[in-house]
Order: structure tokens, then sequence, then C-alpha cells
């Protein structure tokens, strides 16, 4: 109860009709919001919105199912996120130079990019040279991934491998840690490019074998790593492209989690027990800057999550119900237009997912709109996230923004919208058929035409773009280092070499049985690629091999 | 220029990145603003791109890029100039830093669009670019 000035008790509604009755004086006509995935947004929230006597069993505790307040008991006080950044530029030995760096900074996880020749299934020797390490590190070999990794204890620091099917990434670093002597079993990770239907969807550069194959490749993936590779998590479930693509928050969640059932489904169908692979199935997604929007995104994520790895999966173990999450600040948020304010909007963007709880986070550069991130740019990226912690103590309390009405009633909003898009892709089949179908690529469509609308229109503010514009000074854009031209040239060379030396016998025997593999569904087509990378097969040869058997990833053009 | 000339525009993507989300909204977006669009999946061949350009007899050919892909527009742009296609005007829109701009102007690049374009100035200049390259093939 209140009291009002004269000292009369007032209930709880008229203390609220008269905030009403202010609030209109004072604004005219209220201003119409709503947030990036339809979901309206009101100028106050209260008990009357979320009332937390009522909802405490939708909440639980942390490290308790549903999981709202996040996975683990402990959360950041305890553990915080890995700093996973990603890197990559140049030949295996640059990129060594760097990443050893970027290690002493304070980066506790190693996640190599390789190069966009790599991630389209082609070896050096047939790409255009102008391109070569540009945007990532040229891995053909498993000799390239042992240099790349020179120093790195693949026992220690959990190295993710952003490597679409067929995963030869993953097959050349075992072949690596085969050579080092380093047991398979100490070896973790994700195979942070596992998920091909948001490569079909969405990231085409990473979409290498047609739709049947890339399915069937997956689920040996998963068989095998569940097998030899008890710390890998071979399964990623990626939010981030179909985001950047266009998809709203709400839209790209659901799109991800129709897309984790999918894959579950098809495990099972194998006769593969939930309990044993849900545990390493694992998240990732774009945090954009819609800051509220993405924290209740996350929240409202756990609590679906949980309900169907239960209910509709049957896993039985609560660590098979936990959705642990790495996530990436939004490129698409970044502006080319005074590029120094990005660094206020990867901070704006982290927080969020800091406060969404997540387990890994990698935070952009601030000239990622510009270029491939500078080692100035990436050493500030990573200060941003050593500043959230230690400096503004982000993680001293777990799911500090639990029992706010407005973020408890958004998680509430934010689940019924991501449920109600599950049901379309659901009722279309699944996310196999729906996507089969063009059915979600056209959705994504859609909505990216009305975000480009709303800033077209100056409905959407981006400060430098279409407000706030100031004359710049481009000379005070960092400059581009490309690789060095010779020692590419010389790594080609020696790539050349390399192929000419090694045991030809070898090498068409293990691309046999490879092909052998893809024809036979009794095999394990990932197992076939670890040994054709022992044989010294290339990255190229064993793309080759499977696209010619299993058809080349081709997507839709939809417009 | 006259409202009942339709440009006629390839928007494509060379090279090896598939991020296609600016290709897809800019070719939707000529598209609404009454063009006829030719519009290509990522890692077309350059030899693919001058054909379709020939094909389809093309006023204006768009290239999309993100991730250093326009390193090789200049290779484009011998190739559409072997094949006497020089009229044909190129413009680049997406990530290009400054240092690589003055590479692709100085190669026969019409303009770039760097993020934060917005769409009605990308479709009128390509109509003027239209406008120019016809008016150029009616007096040769």
């Amino acid at each position: 109860m209140n009291k009002s000035i004269d000292g009369k008790l007032l209930s709880e509604a008229e203390v609220f009709a008269t905030w009403q009755r202010d609030y209109a004086a004072s604004m005219g006509a209220d201003k119409q919001v709503v947030n990036r995935s339809g979901v309206p947004i009101q100028p106050i929230y209260t008990s009357r919105d979320w009332n937390a006597g009522e909802r405490a069993a939708d909440l639980g505790m942390p490290g308790q199912a549903p999981f709202t307040r996040g996975i683990y008991a402990s959360m950041h006080r305890g553990k915080t996120w890995s700093q996973r950044q990603l890197t990559g530029l140049g030949t295996p030995a640059e990129y060594n130079a760097r990443l050893l760096e970027v290690l002493a900074q304070g980066a506790t996880a190693v996640s190599p990019i390789p190069c966009n020749s790599v991630f389209r299934g082609y070896d050096m020797d047939e790409s255009h040279i102008e391109l070569l390490g540009t945007c990532g590190t040229v891995i053909n070999t498993t000799s390239h991934m042992d240099r790349a990794l020179q120093g790195v204890d693949l026992a220690q620091i959990s190295c993710a491998q952003n490597d679409p099917t067929p995963f030869t990434l993953l097959a050349f670093m075992l072949a690596t840690a085969r050579r080092r002597g380093t047991d398979w079993k100490m070896i973790s990770g994700t195979s942070n490019q596992s998920d091909y239907l948001s490569h079909y969807v969405a990231n085409h550069m990473f979409f290498r074998i047609a739709l049947p194959g890339a399915r069937r490749i997956l689920t040996d993936h998963i068989e095998f790593c569940n097998r030899f590779l008890p710390r890998w998590n071979p399964m990623s479930v990626v939010g981030q492209h179909t985001q950047q693509a266009g998809a709203t928050p709400a839209e790209s969640m659901a799109f991800t989690l129709c897309t984790a059932i999918q894959n579950a489904r098809d495990c099972v169908a194998r006769g593969m027990d939930p309990d044993q692979f849900l545990p390493r199935f694992t998240f990732f997604f774009d945090v954009s800057i819609s800051f509220f929007e993405e924290i209740a995104k996350f929240r409202a994520a756990r609590r679906i999550w949980a309900g169907i790895a239960r209910d509709q999966l049957g896993a039985r173990d609560p660590r098979s119900w936990r959705f642990k999450f790495h996530a990436q600040t939004s490129g698409v948020d970044l502006t080319r237009q005074q590029p120094l304010n990005n660094i206020s909007r990867v901070t704006v963007q982290a927080m969020a997912g800091i406060l969404g709880g997540l387990q890994s986070l990698h935070t952009d550069a601030f000239d990622e709109a510009l270029s491939c991130p500078s080692e100035f740019g990436a050493r500030i990226a990573i200060a941003t996230q050593n500043v959230l912690r230690e400096e503004a103590h982000l993680t001293d309390v777990i799911d500090p923004l639990g029992g706010s009405y407005y973020v408890e009633t958004l998680t509430d909003q934010m689940q019924a919208e991501i449920e109600r898009v599950m049901k379309i892709v659901e009722e279309a089949g699944g996310m196999y058929k729906a996507v089969e179908a063009g059915l979600v690529q056209g959705m994504i469509g859609e909505s990216a035409r009305r975000f480009q609308q709303q800033v077209d229109s100056g409905a959407q503010t981006v400060v430098g773009v279409n407000a706030y514009c100031v004359e710049e000074d481009s000379s005070a854009r960092p400059v581009n280092t490309r690789p060095d031209r010779a020692s590419m040239q010389s790594l080609i060379d020696e790539f050349k070499a390399f192929k000419a030396e090694r045991s030809q016998g070898d090498v068409q025997r293990a691309l046999d049985a490879l092909a052998r593999a893809a024809g036979d569904a009794r095999d394990n087509v990932f197992g076939r690629v670890v040994e054709a990378a022992e044989a010294g097969c290339t990255h190229g040869e064993i793309c080759h091999t499977l696209r010619r058997e299993m058809g080349f990833g081709n997507v839709q053009a939809i417009v | 220029m006259n409202q009942a000339v339709i440009p006629k525009v390839l928007v494509t993507k060379i090279g090896f990145d598939g991020h296609d989300r600016g290709s897809r909204v800019v070719a939707a977006g000529l598209r609404d603003a009454g063009m006829e669009v030719i519009y290509t999946p990522p890692w077309q061949e350059i030899a693919t791109v001058v054909k379709l350009a020939t094909e389809e007899d093309v006023d204006v050919i768009g290239i999309s890029s993100l991730a250093t892909d326009h390193l090789i527009v200049p290779k484009l742009m011998s190739a559409l100039r072997e094949a006497g296609l020089a009229d044909i005007a190129v413009i680049v829109g997406g990530i290009v830093p400054d240092e690589d701009e003055a590479t692709l102007l100085a190669a026969g690049v019409a303009r770039v669009f760097h993020p934060g374009s917005a769409m009605a100035d990308i479709a009128s200049y390509v109509r003027e670019l239209t406008a120019a390259g016809r008016s150029r093939r009616v007096a040769a």
C-alpha cells in the first residue's frame, strides 16, 4: 500500500491509474513501439503484467529446469564464459603467430577461421591467388593444421573448428593429434559449423554437399564423435546465420530450435540415445543491439529447449536439457560510417549476451564493416570482454535481470512468438522439409526487406547512416594488411610438391574407401574422412569425392 | 530519363563468399523500383557472368562483395572488355576498403556502394547508368 500526500492509503490500482493519467497528460498520443520480432512494447511493466508469485515455477533457480535463469547453478559468478575469438588470415604460419598473441592476451579458447576457398571446398591450387588467405587461413592438409596450431596443446586448449560438412578440419586436427601423440579423448571443442540446414538457408558459402548427403554425414559425424571424442561437441546448431541474413531474433531462434529437433530426430532414427548425444549439442547465436529483446530471446529459448528435450525427445538426464550457447555480436549492426562507434555497439551487444546467460562469446572488431578485422580491432574486441567482466562486474550476480517485470514479460512474449514460428515450421513437416520447400528462406527474405525499409525510411535510427551523420576523414580508417603474395605463392609451391611426393597408393585407397562409404549406409563417412586425412588426402580431394558421390551443394536462388 | 525505359540489371556475386543478404535485398529493391532484374546465387565464375551479361543484354552489372571477393573484380572488368562488353556499366556494393575502391574505379567500375547506402540512391544511379549506356549505344 502506498500513501498519498495527505496520508490516505492508496490501492495498487489507484496508484497505477494515477500514473496512467499522468503519463497520458505528459505524452499526449502514445507512441507505438514494436521490437524487431514484432512484440509491442509498453511504456511500463508492473505486477499486472508479470506476477512473481504465480510464475516461480517457470523460472526455477539457475541450474534447475526449466533453466530460464541459467543452465548452471553458479553461472558467470563461478566460471565466466570462454573468450573465443575467431581469427584467421594468410598462411598457417602467419595464423599461428597471431594465434599465440591472442592467447597471450587472455583468449582461453581457439577458433581458427579458414579461408573462403576452404569453406567452398577447394584447395589452394584451384583458387584465385588474389583471394587466398584474405578472409581466413588456408588449411588444406594435416601439415597445414599442424603448423597452424604449433605450440597449442590440444589436450589443454579447447579448439573449435569452423568446419562444415564433411568436417575435414576436425579430421586434420585428429590426424595432427595422432602425430603428436595427443589422446583423442582429451580433445575438446566444438564443430562450430555442423548445421548444414543453416548453411542451405542462410550461410550459403558453407553449404558444400547436397541436402540428403549433408544430412547423412552429420549423423555419422555425431555418432563418430560421441564414440571416440567424449569431450567434443559435434553439433552446434546455428541461429547466427539466419539472423544475420535478416530473420528477426524470434524467427532465428525458432528456426534454430526446429533444426535441433530435426537433427535429434535423425540421431534417434539411427538408434542413438538422446541422453548420449544431447549433452553434446550446443547452440550458436547472433546478439543484435536490440538489448532487452536479445536477453529475453535467450532466456525464453532455455525454457523452450528444456521442455522439448524432455517431452518431445524423451531425454531423462537433466544435462540433456541444458541449452549451452556461444554468441557472436552482430556484424550487421555495425556501420562503415564513424567506425569507432562500433565499439559501443559491440559493448551493448556483448552485455546483452552476457546478461542473457551465454557460455562463450566472440566480440566483433569495430572495423568489420570496413574489412576483415585488423589486429588493432581484434585487440579492442578482446579488451571489451575483459572490461565488462572485470571492471563492470557483470558477473557478480546470476541472471541479474530475472524478476524484472519487463524482462520477464518480454521473455514470455518472445517465447510465444518463437513458438508461433516453430509451429509454422513443424506444420510444414519439420525443418528439413520446410527448408527444402523454401518456406524458411522466404520468411527470412521478407524480414530482411522489412528491416531495410525501416532503416531507409528512418523509422529505425542507425547512427551515422540515417541520422547524426558527419563529414568524415577516411584516413582515420584502418588500413588492411593483405597476405603476402610471395609467402602465399611459396605455400602453393610446397603444397604441389607435397601432393607429388606423398604415397599415391595410400591416397587413392583412402579416396576409394570414402566414395564407397558414401554409398553404403552401414559405413561411417566421417570415419573415412579421418582416415583420408591421415593418408595424406587434401581438403579439396575429400570434398570433391563426396560431391561426386552425393551431389554438389547448390542452394535455391530466392529473392 | 524516360521512366518508360526499363533498366535491365544483373545482380550477382563472384569468388567464394556466400553472404547474399546484400545481393538479395538490392535485387528485390531494384525489382520493386520497376527494373528487370536477373539474379544469380553466389560463386559465379567470371566467364559465367560475361556469358549471362551477353545473353541477357543487360545495362548494368551489380557485384555484391562482403568478404574480399571484390579483389577479383578487375579480372571481371578485363573479361568484359575482351568480350566487347565495355559499354556495360559495373557497380560494386558491400565491404570495400578505401584503398581497394581506388583500384576498382581505376579498373573501370562505375561506382562502389558502401554499407548504409540507401536503396533509392542505388536505383536512381542505375537509371542514370542505363540512360547513359543506351544513348551511347544509339550513337554508336
